[in-house]
């Protein structure tokens, strides 16, 4: 009974996007779509072996993910250390407080141009957009989570008069875990987000290269492959940090 | 001298003393060490806020409550206590939980823990977590926690109240088995009178708002105590019109 379930249930899964795809390859075939304004999922797909067979697209997706996680452990590192040191620290925060308010609403692109002037076109002016983009929702989410730990379980430790360390480690952060991991979350959907724009601009290789070459090149193949790459990418990432998310916030 | 509580001219007010929202009205009350005294009182009488004072948790308040002489102002490992939900840190174990109060360079700490998670009757849910437990065993593992550090005195607020009145009865009898063997002094607040009067040596009845001692039973039977005896049920029958003779008098038919 379970199994036919679950078969029921990919079955349901699938059936949008292979009706999309069913429908787009109609449209082209019947030409109601012109293959410049959308092409037909047949020649994306042969495009898409093409650039497999060259090795063209591992490269380019090796390059943006490698990017990505780096500009995002950054983030996570800056982002959960200042988090908890403004929540456990009242001057901390007050003196802190207007530079980050003013700077949170500032979109990750915005930075580009102050980045290239102070990084250049290479490596680290796409990590630092990278690191802008991811790092405040994963701070906002450190400082909430922290705020939202019942004073129930500050009175506990009081009681039991816990050196402050302990009860960072043992209250504090596990307390806080699940809105950090969904900030986390967040901020990696974002990091990507970045990567793929700071590469539009500048870069030899990565998607988001690969998306603007071939819109230079008149390849609208190339731009609506890199898109997908860009969501399934997207998307296999978000999935991983769920896994890990079950795994860490084990109660 | 280990255990010994004096609450001496206790008044607490909320907001400003011109307005007097008293919460607590001169209480004055001497707890013995050893002894087991039930606090009994309506919801909202002040019984729950005279608990974390003696806790130490709560400090804004006129008069003096001492801990075997010195004056009580912070929480202290020496005061342990009890909530009526459970508090036990989700991501912990039962064992966990129960040693996190130990400080680390306590030596067998495994040992001690290890005793106490046999004293609350919970051998083989060691590395249970709270969410695989019942009401009732996750406040035994709270009363474990409480006591791993042999605290003078040990406060539990309303411990049973949320619990159904099967499981309450045995938490009872778990609460003066432990008693029995640790020999601290306890102080239990409650609303259920049978409750106050099958637990305490003796059974102090605040009145509400503000919360002033109405009446101190001293509840001399011998224990183990029936339930259903004619003492016990004096004792309960004399609180109980003490109670209810400041409510409206529950209407009664003239047959």
């Amino acid at each position: 009974m379970k199994k036919r379930k679950t078969t029921i249930e990919i079955l349901k899964y699938v059936s949008l996007p292979v009706f999309i795809i069913i429908l787009w390859e109609f449209a082209a075939v019947k030409g109601w779509i012109t293959p410049y304004t959308l092409p037909a999922p047949s020649k994306i797909f042969r495009t898409l072996i093409t650039s497999i067979e060259n090795l063209s697209l591992f490269k380019n997706i090796l390059a943006s993910v490698i990017r990505v996680f780096t500009g995002f452990l950054l983030a996570a590192f800056a982002a959960i250390f200042i988090g908890i040191f403004i929540s456990l620290s009242k001057n901390f925060e007050i003196v802190t407080r207007f530079v980050l308010q003013v700077l949170k609403p500032i979109p990750p692109i915005a930075w580009i141009p102050i980045a290239i002037v102070w990084f250049g076109i290479g490596e680290p002016s796409k990590i630092f957009i990278i690191f802008m983009g991811a790092f405040f929702p994963i701070f906002v989410n450190v400082v909430d989570g922290i705020k939202q730990i019942d004073k129930r379980f500050v009175e506990v430790s009081k009681v039991f008069e816990i050196p402050n360390l302990k009860f960072i480690r043992k209250v504090v952060i596990p307390g806080a875990l699940p809105s950090i991991m969904s900030g986390l979350r967040v901020g990696l959907g974002t990091a990507w987000i970045c990567v793929v724009a700071a590469e539009m601009i500048a870069a030899t290789n990565g998607i988001g290269y690969m998306l603007m070459d071939g819109r230079q090149l008149s390849q609208p193949d190339v731009v609506i492959l890199a898109m997908l790459v860009v969501g399934v990418i997207g998307k296999l990432m978000d999935d991983v940090l769920g896994i890990i998310e079950r795994k860490i916030v084990y109660w | 001298m280990s255990g010994k509580l004096e609450i001496n001219n206790l008044n607490k007010y909320f907001g400003d003393k011109s307005r007097k929202l008293g919460v607590l009205n001169d209480i004055n009350l001497e707890i013995h060490e050893g002894e087991f005294v039930t606090i009994l009182g309506k919801s909202g009488c002040g019984k729950s806020t005279l608990l974390r004072i003696i806790a130490g948790l709560e400090t804004n308040y006129e008069g003096t409550v001492l801990l075997d002489g010195e004056l009580i102002k912070k929480p202290s490992l020496d005061k342990g206590i009890v909530f009526q939900d459970h508090r036990l840190f989700p991501w912990l174990t039962v064992e966990e939980n129960i040693g996190y109060g130990v400080p680390d360079k306590q030596k067998n700490k495994n040992d001690l823990v290890q005793d106490f998670i046999e004293l609350v009757g919970l051998k083989n849910f060691e590395k249970s977590l709270p969410s695989q437990l019942s009401g009732g065993m996750a406040q035994r593992t709270a009363i474990a926690r409480a006591l791993v550090n042999k605290p003078k005195v040990l406060l539990l607020d309303e411990p049973f109240g949320a619990l159904d009145a099967m499981t309450r009865i045995n938490m009872q009898e778990e609460i003066l088995k432990i008693w029995k063997r640790e020999k601290t002094t306890i102080v239990l607040v409650t609303h259920d009178i049978e409750e106050a009067v099958y637990l305490g040596d003796r059974a102090v009845v605040l009145s509400s708002r503000p919360g002033k001692i109405k009446e101190i039973c001293n509840v001399d039977i011998s224990r183990p105590r029936d339930r259903v005896s004619d003492q016990f049920v004096l004792k309960k029958r004399k609180i109980y019109y003490d109670f209810f003779d400041e409510v409206e008098v529950p209407f009664t038919y003239a047959i």
